[in-house]
């Protein structure tokens, strides 16, 4: 796996001695809020309703087992003994207290972890897919080139001061399971005639104006990525609006500029910048990261434990059908571990259980973990022989749900339970509507259905793409919840469409309900997915069940 | 036509523990909100508010919040204050549980 140099090794250690020196300051009065705020939140230490909040940056979602201790020892040492895995691929503590915020920036140093932001109008950390080098649809291992991209970007001259920040996504297999249409740009590895190039998509995004990203080159080869994508960000950089921070953001561009008319000044900027990239450097780069990134050394062993287990065990049988993907190697298996028990926050963990995901990974998964933007952990290389033992120690630690991808494996952002730019709550939200299926018994026979909660309009849990996305508005000084339907993030992204009217704290959970109920009434067989009955009959049968009052009036 | 000045009390969070603070009205900052000066005046309310503001080494992010007087003192109106009043709701973490 990716290893930091010495170089980021010693900016750490400065930038942590740098930081240590202004708490300090802000401590014996030297420095005021207004001039230690930007520096706090440069190292990750935001301010929320209870409480400050440190984010500790996971790259490409990707933890060894000493690194995923030393979360569980913060976790212990300086917060509450947990900690909230979050869908930036990042890790929230919500209770740290000022005085100790270096000491925990320090131990994260230790294994090479780090809570620094990129903030400001810059590129942002490059996300890429959970089940990156493992995936059996994988046509490439994306982490090299989200790696190739953080380089390039990181104090890249120009692009210091732009319009707005810039985030970029990237997917190496067909599947999406990187969200690339809600980024800047999303970045999608394919294949053509054995070559492999990059489909670029341009201007999705989320938050306040949601907008699905649009196919801006359907293939750039390797050789031409950085140039490309230089050249993107550079017309963003000259034409995009400045003079006003909602409508600064390419999609904005996109959307008044027009698809066609970006597209012409780009090929016409790649032609004066292709030349400067003559050398081929960034080629030669991209090969060197990749033998980083090289897949550890698959075994080849019989999986008759795997199989008797499964034939033997229901409750195995159960978790091994919902919580385990297709790898590329034989024998082996991804195995996401749901963070989603019902009733649970989603995307809590405590330090013991953070152990026991350390320990299997050490003991049985080459000692990889990811963390998903579905706010679940992932052991991406796993020999199935070894899934019984993993199951069991798992369930020992409360963390075999079987539930990825169904009813209660729900995102929610923290909302106004932490948040202090929440409009309402989210997470009590989550949790009822998982007791709820789970009492009701019904989770299994619903099948594949994903619910998004957000607290506020920017879209931090990604309500816009769930299936069923909900989010929580303060009307006239009391929580209100919008439902959202048939959004999707996948390869076919699309934004959901509201139902109407808002619903009140206490009706939210039953309207939910009722969705549901009316989707089992009308869907053709077992087989079709809320998802694909949705899109056969549009949102009208739900709006009738939603609002009966209203369809009487009509009548 | 201004609307009229609803009853505030003055609230931030804590520079050291990041907990939530109220201003009283003989200048002290308490985790219990039913201790807090209830400002009926607007003009008071921002020279108060200034007076918070100017106390940076022990708090941070002063702001009027809208109360109402109660059986015990003042009592915030707005969910999001009730529930700074009190903490997460998914954990029994925060003032419920230490006060
Ligand atoms: C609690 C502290 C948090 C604060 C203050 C915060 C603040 C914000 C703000 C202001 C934006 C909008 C930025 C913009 O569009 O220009 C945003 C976007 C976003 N946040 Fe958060 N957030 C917080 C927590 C989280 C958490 C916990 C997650 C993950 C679960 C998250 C994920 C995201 C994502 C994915 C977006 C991008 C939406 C988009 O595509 O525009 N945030 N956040
Ligand atoms: S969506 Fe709003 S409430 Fe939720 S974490 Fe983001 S900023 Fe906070």
């Amino acid at each position: 796996m990716y290893r930091y140099s010495d170089f980021d090794r010693d900016f750490l250690t400065e930038r942590n001695r740098q930081f240590r020196a202004q708490v300090e300051r802000r401590i014996d009065g030297s420095l005021t809020e207004d001039e230690f705020k930007p520096l706090r939140l440069m190292n990750g230490l935001y301010l929320q309703l209870h409480a400050y909040m440190l984010r500790v940056a996971i790259p490409y979602g990707t933890l060894n087992s000493a690194q995923m201790r030393q979360l569980a020892y913060l976790a212990e040492t300086w917060d509450k003994g947990y900690g909230h895995f979050t869908t930036r691929q990042n890790i929230q503590y919500n209770w740290p207290r000022l005085r100790d915020v270096p000491d925990m920036l320090d131990a994260l140093a230790e294994v090479g972890l780090h809570a620094i932001q990129t903030s400001g109008n810059t590129i942002r950390n490059v996300t890429a897919d959970h089940f990156a080098g493992a995936a059996a649809d994988e046509v490439a291992d994306p982490r090299p080139v989200a790696e190739l991209l953080r380089q390039w970007s990181t104090d890249h001259p120009e692009f210091q001061f732009m319009p707005r920040k810039f985030k970029i996504a990237i997917t190496g297999a067909p599947n999406d399971r990187a969200v690339t249409a809600a980024h800047d740009i999303g970045l999608r590895i394919v294949e053509r005639d054995g070559e492999i190039g990059y489909q670029v998509l341009v201007g999705g995004g989320l938050g306040r104006t949601p907008m699905i990203g649009k196919v801006l080159a359907a293939f750039i080869p390797a050789d031409d990525l950085l140039p490309y994508l230089e050249a993107t960000v550079a017309v963003w950089n000259v034409i995009g609006r400045r003079d006003n921070k909602y409508k600064a953001r390419i999609k904005i561009l996109v959307h008044e500029f027009g698809l066609e008319n970006l597209r012409h000044e780009v090929e016409k900027e790649f032609a004066l910048r292709k030349p400067l990239y003559a050398g081929g450097k960034d080629v030669a780069l991209l090969e060197e990261i990749k033998t980083h990134f090289a897949a550890p050394d698959f075994e080849t062993a019989p999986t008759d434990a795997f199989d008797v287990a499964y034939q033997a065990d229901p409750v195995f049988r159960s978790w091994a059908d919902t919580n385990l993907s297709e790898h590329r190697a034989e024998g082996y298996t991804i195995v996401t571990i749901s963070l989603k028990k019902q009733g649970d926050t989603p995307g809590d963990a405590t330090a013991e259980q953070m152990r026991v995901m350390a320990d299997l990974a050490e003991r049985y998964g080459h000692d990889e973990l990811r963390i998903s933007h579905e706010q679940n952990v992932i052991l991406p290389h796993v020999h199935k022989r070894h899934l019984p033992q993993i199951h069991a120690d798992l369930r020992a630690a409360g963390l075999a749900t079987a539930n990825i991808g169904l009813i209660s494996d729900i995102i929610a952002c923290p909302g106004m339970d932490y948040c202090a730019l929440a409009t309402a709550r989210s997470i009590p939200v989550a949790q009822e509507i998982a007791t709820r299926f789970e009492e009701l018994k019904l989770e299994h026979e619903v099948g594949p259905l994903k619910i998004k909660i957000s607290g506020c309009i920017n879209a931090c849990g990604h309500h816009h793409v769930g299936h069923i996305g909900i989010l929580g508005l303060d009307r006239a000084g009391v929580e209100n919840y919008q439902i959202t339907l048939g959004g999707d993030g996948t390869e076919d992204a699309v934004i959901g469409t509201r139902t109407g009217p808002g619903f009140a704290y206490d009706e939210i959970v039953g309207a939910i309900e009722t969705i549901v109920r009316t989707y089992l009434d009308m869907r053709d067989s077992a087989e079709e997915t809320f998802l694909q009955a949705y899109r056969r009959v549009g949102i009208a049968p739900f709006k009738a069940a939603l609002y009966p009052e209203t369809k009487t009036r009509a009548a | 036509m201004p609307r009229d000045f609803t009853p505030k009390v003055i609230t931030a969070n804590h520079l050291l523990e990041g907990d939530v603070v109220y201003l009283t009205a003989d200048d002290r900052w308490t985790r219990y909100h039913a201790e807090a000066e209830l400002i009926t005046d607007e003009a008071h309310a921002q020279i108060r508010l200034l007076d918070a503001q100017r106390q940076a080494d022990t708090i941070v992010g002063a702001y009027l919040a809208d109360a109402q007087d109660g059986p015990k003192g003042p009592e915030p109106t707005h969910f999001r204050e009730v529930f700074r009043t009190r903490g997460p709701s998914n954990y029994a973490h925060g003032k419920q549980v230490e006060l």
